[in-house]
């Protein structure tokens, strides 16, 4: 290896071997031990117990409806402002930003706001008497779920519109000249074309709302997912044995995701 | 072909209502004169704006945010420079994988890197609370420094670089005389994004509070979670105006390609 591209490296490798590599690999290998003695115990006392499972659960499913959300909302916004003006362009994607610079606490307060027992959903409907009590919205996993999508609907945006910013309009051009309908041109060349990103953006929506933390904790009260289940062991319950055993789940769960979809991107990816 | 247009652009309009939508909402409620939020608000009035600066924890917790994010980005532009230098300049074996290892915080959950950093730092290196919570907000913003150095790198002609050489710079000289000149506005886009990175940043902040330090942002989450007045909401306002107006910065200095870029 180069001796001088070493020496500029090794300050940056040795700060994150000694602050994030050693602490995770000891935190992976502090779960298998009990006693002192080597043992699967922490895991299956997890498994076996039907509150983590169903947290568990609950953090999947909410995780895969605000994936599906997204590519729903985000794919055809993507694609309107990647075909719109260069003006309009530069406006919309400056206020896709926005948001996803927004801190977080920010976004999950303002629906606070819409979803409360008092907020704006719940005034809307019963001033125009389509409900008489307010519903409960706010602190369920449908409250999670909405605050999810608002909060990764600009990263599928941003990512879609990379990859249809680097799509050949010549294919699309060629399949109109040879009497392809706007619509046909579209099912056979920009979508599938453009598929390998929707399962990029997706990833990046479904590790995210799998992993995020404030929205959760603001719009879920006590309904728990994986992440404020990990917060309360480690903070509130000092049971930093079973926080490590969860930490070590999502750190599987994540890599297993990537893994697997990041493959399947590729398999689809038409360019090999 | 003009009605399906027609049809994309409404659902479009509506796709930014409802992610624009709320930040107008919270933005307005911030000025209603009660104790209560409420959307519309019943009046006019600035009292919850003159309340972050009454309630000591916003204040002290913000300068902890700017301190830490500041302190934590002079930390990982010192360890991400060089390093964003070597992999854009050099090409040797193993150049992808340790491209990897240095994006790799990204990918680790956050919540799980903060508690396993407050789990060693703090328990195993003793480490007080301050050092950790600067540690792990420096292993956060290192990757988009690198990211967007290296990527501002990319622009960069090295026979530049090498023509100074040839005519008896030192290599120390032609990096603080040609390289970083040239790759300015790229390493001040870089500081922006990780200063809001950083400064937003839960997961990591949440695990290293302790009597008498806090962030904003935790400080905020504690608050609501306890009261439901309109301060929040005005101190989101604050937080937007300072988010766009960096926003715009970024997009002087380097344009909005990057966040398009994977």
């Amino acid at each position: 290896m180069n001796k001088k591209a070493m020496v500029l490296l090794l300050p940056g490798l040795l700060f994150l071997a000694a602050f994030m590599l050693i602490p995770i690999t000891l935190t992976i290998a502090s779960t298998f031990v009990q006693d002192g003695k080597l043992t699967l115990e922490g895991y299956l006392h997890f498994f076996r117990d039907g509150y983590f499972n169903r947290i568990l659960l609950t953090t999947l499913r909410v995780s895969a409806v605000t994936t599906l959300v997204c590519m729903v909302l985000g794919y055809p916004a993507a694609y309107y402002i990647s075909r719109t003006s260069v003006r309009k362009k530069s406006v919309l994607l400056a206020l896709s930003i926005f948001p996803l610079l927004t801190s977080p606490v920010v976004r999950s307060f303002s629906w606070m706001i819409i979803l409360g027992k008092k907020g704006l959903v719940n005034s809307l409907l019963v001033n125009t008497g389509i409900i008489d009590k307010p519903l409960d919205i706010l602190y369920t996993p449908t409250a999670m779920m909405i605050g999810l999508v608002h909060l990764f609907l600009p990263l599928i945006i941003i990512t879609l519109l990379g990859v249809m910013e680097n799509l050949d309009h010549e294919l699309v051009r060629a399949a109109r000249s040879l009497g392809a309908s706007p619509f046909t041109a579209f099912r056979k060349i920009t979508f599938p074309l453009t598929v390998p990103g929707l399962i990029i953006g997706g990833i990046l929506v479904f590790v995210g709302s799998l992993t995020a933390y404030t929205t959760p904790a603001l719009l879920g009260g006590k309904e728990r997912v994986v992440s404020t289940f990990l917060y309360q062991n480690a903070m509130t319950l000092n049971d930093w044995q079973a926080a490590s055993v969860i930490a070590v789940i999502m750190i599987v769960i994540t890599f297993v995701v990537v893994g697997l979809m990041n493959a399947w991107a590729n398999r689809l990816n038409p360019k090999g | 072909m003009k009605e399906g247009n027609r049809a994309l652009s409404l659902y479009t309009l509506l796709v930014f209502i409802f992610l624009l939508g709320p930040l107008v909402i919270i933005s307005i409620t911030s000025f209603e004169p009660g104790t209560v939020l409420k959307f519309p608000p019943e009046g006019f009035s600035l009292r919850w704006y003159k309340n972050i600066f009454e309630v000591s924890a916003f204040m002290e917790t913000f300068r902890t945010s700017i301190v830490i994010s500041l302190l934590g980005n002079l930390l990982a532009l010192l360890l991400g420079v060089p390093a964003a230098y070597a992999l854009s300049r050099y090409r040797f074996r193993g150049r992808d994988m340790l491209n990897a290892v240095f994006l790799s915080p990204v990918l680790i959950p956050g919540i799980v890197l903060g508690f396993t950093l407050l789990r060693y730092l703090i328990v195993v290196y003793n480490l007080p609370i301050v050092a950790g919570l600067l540690i792990g907000h420096t292993v956060i913003m290192l990757p988009f420094i690198i990211r967007v150095i290296a990527s501002s790198l990319e622009n960069f002609d090295f026979a530049v670089e090498e023509a100074a050489q040839s005519l008896g710079a030192t290599r120390l000289f032609t990096f603080f005389k040609v390289v970083l000149p040239n790759i300015r506005s790229g390493i001040l886009a870089a500081v922006l994004i990780a200063f809001l990175e950083s400064f937003n940043n839960v997961d990591i902040s949440v695990f290293m509070t302790g009597p008498g330090i806090s962030t904003l942002p935790i400080q905020m989450l504690t608050y609501v979670q306890n009261y439901f007045d309109p301060t929040i909401a005005a101190i989101s306002v604050i937080l937007m105006v300072l988010t766009a107006a960096l926003m715009f910065i970024i997009e002087r200095l380097m344009g909005f390609a990057y966040f398009t870029k994977r």
